[in-house]
């Protein structure tokens, strides 16, 4: 794990929370550690243990808490600060810990032997330090005398008690400011600022505040101290704090502040306005506490209500503790236990169902909510069947999830799967490459009322047309669903709908997902569904506007007199360091993991933005977070643990343009061909001055009598993802499953710009010398371009079958291709190296007759092998003969 | 004083010149001579009431000549450096005996021993300086796991009484003239840090210090140490004394290890040490794994860039430490990464803080 801020809770920390206090002083360490565990689950990267209670015997209470802690490896996994003001307290601490724990802390206070004696022994016991701005003359709480001491402490530690600078932690006190004591106003400026000094002058050293003292004099009015704590961290992290001692549940997201009181805060914090603490505390008297934020209180109230209600919290809130018990307590009241079911249970879900609908609850959290209720329902399993009389219950519905043969995605189709489970319906998975009559079979089989498909690749949208039509012929007549990234209303209504009169309906998040089976399954409503669907399919069927083709287009012959021209004169295509293919090695998965562009996890989770704005959203920043801490807790394992065995190859071969081909050959004499890949041109009508562009414009034609090179790369995250996902699957941890494959995804994504950096730093190494952040990658301000087959630029797939042959992928990679041109396993990623200064990634668009008849003559594919492959990228309806005509014309 | 300083310095040369060859297994090669109880008591130890057998420690006092020849025979074999016989040979494993009183001559006797027959051997090969490192053991009780399942708080032993024993050890050992400590077969950091503060406290108290070697044991196919730390969690609760090396021993066989060792050559701003098994036990519990094996491994680790100390743990002969020393002969040791400057916190695992 790898932190940036560090925000260190006060849950374990007497003088921060009277819950863990009590728990203590009560001698309830089994209480404590629950305290200690769920800070963890809740992100905690360090956790704060302080003792310091005039009750309480802090060296005993810190041994004791300290060694149970070490017998829980869920809670021991994280690093331990050890907090006391005691020296003996941080002693008897860091003797009972294996790991590197930080001191919390030591200082100046009573002078410099006392100093160094406890700093040197802090550096035997193996820990990072926290140094207090405190000397001999007291509490530093200028700027100039926070960095005199902080400099001074600096010197003494790395000088004479061996430490290194990036083990030395400031904390130049942080006091209440809004006193009505003028001397105070600067108070909030002065840490800011010495922050920013010491940062910069004591290289490598970290600065932490305890932020709560700062609002001190706004005890008992949470909105206006959370605001203060926000606007103080928001400036303090600007200048250079590393890290806050600070309760997460005491801040808020700047941005969502409101902005009178955001101003009046910062008045305050930064010392702007001689009257600003009057109109604070004018504000204050406004701003009251409109309940909610005493988190613990509730969490206490709701466990009063009745047990109903309890339910539906629970169920709400996603949370698991107490489920089994309310749900028992919930079966002995009932007659039968399927009445909790359809009583309590489906109620709360529907809550669930009716925020998600309304957008006030998100994907995360309906799957945590999900969890909940299989806990439940599996609790009531056993006294169901042995309920005699469960035999009449009514089911509420059957739905049969696929995703088709030759595409091995599902993340999408499991989330609307556990959403479905979620709303009570039996959802039977078939899981991924099904066959078209094991899909109808089991449909028959387990007499469903729905068929849910999906398919993520370009020929899945052909095989759903088979299911469609297979449907039609084997006289089904319950609707059949439509899901998946590559498919599209438009797409269902030209080629499924017209295949099969059962009713097909395209359905294009999860969330429409339960409103549409819902409805379908309801007698009262299906013909509406069903109706409005056939009349939304056959409108867009009668006003198809061929687009690309209406806006006119140009002939092949026309694009390729407009290719992008690069100067091959004055140009020389840098060689690889190799020819042929090379397995890479010693792949890590802390390397990787750095690569990873983090928007598109959230896009998976049906949280679109971008990352990290996302995070501060006003209506999706908490489950963005929430979510993101998760898929970095489950990273950090990943790491860690080594779940993944990611795999790659790439290979270089010597290369001329050929047309719109890429000839490569056997040697560098160029004599004995190896093979073409097989592009395709952009067709729009370009505006003066572009280019339509086709990626064989990047290499060196024949002409040139130029050596170029192409090269081919294949990654995977191997097969763990899938693996690690079904066990999870099988324990009910959907939640998990769900995040293990999208984690999957975003590795091999990161695999394939990680060697695309490799590849162009070393391997084929044009770019020795680049140096670039993540951001940067992700904004791909690099030179060369690794598209991908089945992507826009080249987005036809059975490009991979020559690619996947050369590179030997299956041996060298372990990834084998599906008769559709998938990659299995799924978390792979595979393309194309184009070294050329120019080359840019851009999309071919649509494309018209004349080309594809060309491609076509070109891969040796009849053009109606050619149109299937190609579908989407049609500009024209090869079953329209009008349209061939008016092509011909 | 002024030797060990010297010898520092030596042995920091010929480290950055070649890979370094440590010796193979104590207790194997102990077996093989089937001393008898007679043997391990001798005339001294006559009287002591409990079962000596397996003390082998003892074996310095009672039977100097066995652990002479058996150094020598390492030594012979290309060994660079030998290991004192101490394994077990602090105040809490010996109490198992009723000897916790012979803790430092013990340390100190055994340090003679193997100091001697390195310098011997310098005099022999003076272009081929040989080495005595003072095995630090664990101890056969742990600090952070209780042994008692239904008091998880409870421990048999507690930082303050290891820091006791070990710091005794060491004394023993840095009188009888080491030229390196070895805190060895770590199985509980919490344990090991006992012994590193036992030493810095000793380094203190002398004003002199030595190279320490600390070499960790992942105890299975978990890739953990016994009380669950992964490799990275340990190198960063550990590199606070700046050790000479760090590295794994024991449990594992070199397939198994290899990872790990992977791990630490990667993340380690320091030397890296690793001497494993000759394979996993076989059901007899002994090891079959070949000298030609063991040694093709850790040759092929030393081509990679693993490693810069390599060598044996149980089941290991002289004939795997002349092997595994053919195979790495001549291939340069590992180049040590620059420092990192960020902040390492562990607990079972690690965090690492970057401030921007």
């Amino acid at each position: 794990m790898i932190g940036t801020f560090i925000n260190i809770g006060e849950r374990t920390n007497v003088t921060g929370s009277a819950k863990f206090r009590k728990l203590i002083q009560a001698d309830d360490y089994n209480g404590a550690l629950d305290v200690a565990r769920q800070q963890i689950e809740n992100g905690a990267q360090i956790i704060d243990v302080n003792m310091d209670d005039g009750l309480i015997d802090g060296e005993a209470a810190m041994t004791t808490f300290l060694n149970l802690i070490a017998s829980e490896p869920d809670i021991s996994r994280v690093p331990i600060m050890i907090d006391s003001s005691k020296w003996s307290v941080i002693e008897a601490g860091l003797k009972c810990a294996q790991g590197k724990c930080v001191v919390n802390s030591i200082s100046l206070k009573e002078g410099e032997a006392d100093f160094l004696a406890q700093a040197r022994e802090v550096q035997k016991l193996g820990a990072a330090v926290v140094v207090m701005g405190f000397d001999e003359d007291g509490q530093a709480d200028t700027v100039q005398r926070k960095v005199e001491i902080a400099e001074r402490s600096h010197a003494l530690l790395t000088r004479k008690a061996g430490f290194q600078s990036h083990d030395i932690i400031f904390d130049p006190n942080i006091f209440a400011v809004a006193t009505g004591i003028d001397e105070h106003n600067d108070y909030g400026n002065a840490f800011i600022e010495a922050t920013r000094q010491i940062r910069e002058k004591l290289e490598g050293c970290h600065v932490s505040g305890g932020v709560s003292n700062l609002s001190f004099s706004f005890r008992g009015n949470e909105p206006i101290r959370r605001a203060m704590h926000s606007v103080f961290l928001y400036h303090a992290i600007r200048n250079g704090l590393t890290m806050a001692i600070v309760n997460a549940g005491q801040i808020d997201i700047y941005d969502e502040i409101p902005r009178h009181i955001r101003d009046t805060v910062e008045d305050v914090i930064l010392n702007r306005r001689d009257d600003a603490t009057e109109r604070l505390l004018a504000l204050a008297e406004e701003v009251r506490d409109t309940g909610g934020p005493k988190k613990e209180a509730a969490n206490a109230e709701w466990r009063e209500k009745p047990v109903v209600e309890r339910l539906r919290h629970a169920l709400v809130n996603g949370i698991d503790k107490h489920v089994v018990e309310d749900t028992e307590e919930a079966r002995l009241e009932a007659d039968r236990p399927l009445e909790v079911i359809e009583g309590p249970l489906m109620a709360g879900m529907g809550v669930v169902g009716d925020l998600f609908g309304s957008g006030k609850m998100f994907l995360p959290q309906v799957v945590k909510s999900a969890r909940v209720m299989k806990l439940a329902v599996n609790h009531l399993i056993p006294y169901m069947e042995a309920d005699k009389r469960a035999e009449d219950r009514q089911e509420k519905g059957k739905i049969l999830m696929a995703t088709v043969k030759g595409d091995v995605h599902d993340i999408g189709k499991n989330i609307v799967g556990v959403v479905l489970q979620c709303n009570n319906y039996d959802v039977i998975d078939l899981g991924v490459m099904v066959p078209t009559e094991k899909i109808l079979e089991v449909a028959k089989a387990e007499n469903v009322d729905v068929i849910g498909l999906s398919g993520l690749i370009t020929p899945s949208l052909d095989r759903m047309v088979d299911v469609a039509s297979e449907m039609e012929r084997q006289g089904f007549d319950i609707p059949l669903l439509i899901g998946g990234a590559t498919t599209s209303r438009k797409h269902t209504a030209l080629k499924i709908e017209p295949q099969y009169s059962g009713g097909v309906i395209h359905v294009d998040d999860a969330s429409r997902a339960v409103s549409v089976v819902s409805r379908l399954l309801s007698d009262n409503t299906r013909q509406q569904v069903l109706d409005e669907a056939a009349a939304l399919y056959e409108g867009i069927r009668e006003n198809r506007s061929p687009d690309a083709r209406a806006k006119g287009g140009v002939s092949l012959k026309v694009a390729r007199g407009n290719r992008f021209q690069a100067d091959w004169s004055s140009y020389t295509p840098p060689q690889p360091g190799f020819t042929g293919v090379r397995e890479i090695e010693d792949l890590s998965l802390a390397d990787i993991a750095e690569h990873i562009d983090w928007t598109p996890f959230f896009h998976t989770w049906g949280v679109k933005g971008a990352y990290p704005r996302v995070l501060d959203d006003p209506k999706k920043g908490a489950v963005a977070r929430d979510l993101f801490d998760k898929g970095q807790a489950m990273l950090d394992r990943i790491v860690k643990e080594e779940w993944f065995q990611p795999r790659a190859v790439v290979g270089f071969w010597p290369a001329n343009a050929d047309g719109d081909d890429v000839a490569l050959y056997t040697g560098e004499d160029r004599a004995d061909p190896l093979g073409h890949f097989r592009f395709l041109r952009q067709q729009g009508d370009k505006s003066a001055g572009r280019p339509n562009l086709c990626l064989s414009d990047y290499v060196a034609p024949k002409q040139s009598g130029l050596k170029d090179w192409i090269g081919g790369f294949a990654v995977t995250s191997g097969p763990e993802p899938d693996r690690i996902a079904d066990r999870f699957a099988q324990d009910n941890r959907d939640f998990d499953a769900i995040m293990v494959k999208a984690l999957g995804d975003r590795f091999a994504e990161a695999l394939a710009e990680y060697l695309h950096k490799r590849v162009r730093r070393e391997l084929w190494g044009y770019a020795p010398d680049e140096a670039l952040d993540n951001d940067a990658l992700i904004a791909e301000t690099y030179r060369g371009i690794r598209p991908a087959p089945g992507y826009p630029a080249c987005p036809e797939h059975t490009e991979k079958g020559l690619l996947f042959q050369l590179l030997d992928a299956e041996e060298k990679a372990g990834i084998s291709l599906t008769e559709s041109y998938a990659m299995w396993p799924g978390a792979a990623v595979s393309g194309f190296y184009f070294s050329h200064p120019e080359a840019r990634y851009f999309g071919v668009g649509r494309i018209n007759r004349d080309q594809v008849a060309d491609y076509a003559g070109r891969k040796g594919m009849t053009v109606e092998e050619a149109e299937t492959w190609l579908s989407p990228s049609l500009a024209y309806d090869p079953a329209d003969p009008e349209e061939a005509v008016k092509d011909a014309a | 004083m002024a030797t060990q300083s010297s010898n520092t310095d030596l042995l920091l040369e010929v480290a950055k010149e070649r890979i370094l060859v440590t010796d193979g297994a104590m207790g194997t090669m102990i077996q093989a001579e089937k001393p008898t109880e007679e043997d391990y008591r001798g005339e001294r130890f006559a009287d002591v009431k409990a079962d000596l057998v397996g003390n082998n420690e003892l074996l310095s006092l009672t039977r100097p000549d066995m652990i002479r020849r058996i150094h020598d025979a390492y030594l012979e074999a290309g060994a660079d450096i030998v290991g004192t016989n101490t394994f077990n040979a602090n105040a809490i494993s010996q109490a198992d005996y009723g000897l916790e009183d012979l803790s430092y001559e013990l340390n100190y006797q055994s340090a003679l021993l193997a100091d001697s027959m390195a310098d011997e051997w310098t005099a022999l090969t003076p272009l081929k300086p040989r080495f005595a490192a003072g095995a630090v053991g664990p101890t056969n009780k742990t600090a952070s796991i209780s042994p008692d399942v239904t008091d998880p708080g409870f421990r048999a032993v507690d930082f303050d009484t290891l820091v006791a024993a070990y710091s005794d050890a060491v004394r023993g050992l840095m009188d009888g003239g080491v030229d390196l400590l070895l805190v060895e077969t770590i199985f509980d950091t919490l344990n090991a840090k006992a012994a590193l503060y036992a030493i810095q406290s000793v380094f203190d108290e002398r004003a002199t210090t030595l190279p320490i070697m600390i070499s960790g044991t992942i105890t299975d196919r978990s890739g953990r140490t016994l009380t669950g730390q992964t490799p990275e969690a340990f190198w960063a609760s550990v590199e606070h004394v700046r050790p000479f090396s760090i590295g794994l021993n024991c449990a594992l066989g070199a397939d198994e290890m290899r990872p790990h060792i992977a791990e630490l050559s990667r993340i380690a701003d320091t030397r890296v040490s690793a001497y494993p098994n000759a394979g996993l036990p076989n059901e007899l519990g002994g090891y079959d794994e070949t000298p030609e094996q063991t040694g093709g491994a850790l040759g092929e680790w030393a081509e990679a860039g693993l490693v810069n100390i390599v060598g044996g743990c149980c089941g290991t002969t002289p004939d795997h430490i002349r092997a595994i020393a053919a195979a790495v002969d001549g291939v340069a040791p590992r180049d040590i990464p620059a420092s990192k400057t960020s902040l390492r916190l562990s607990g079972l695992e690690v965090f690492e803080f970057r401030a921007q």
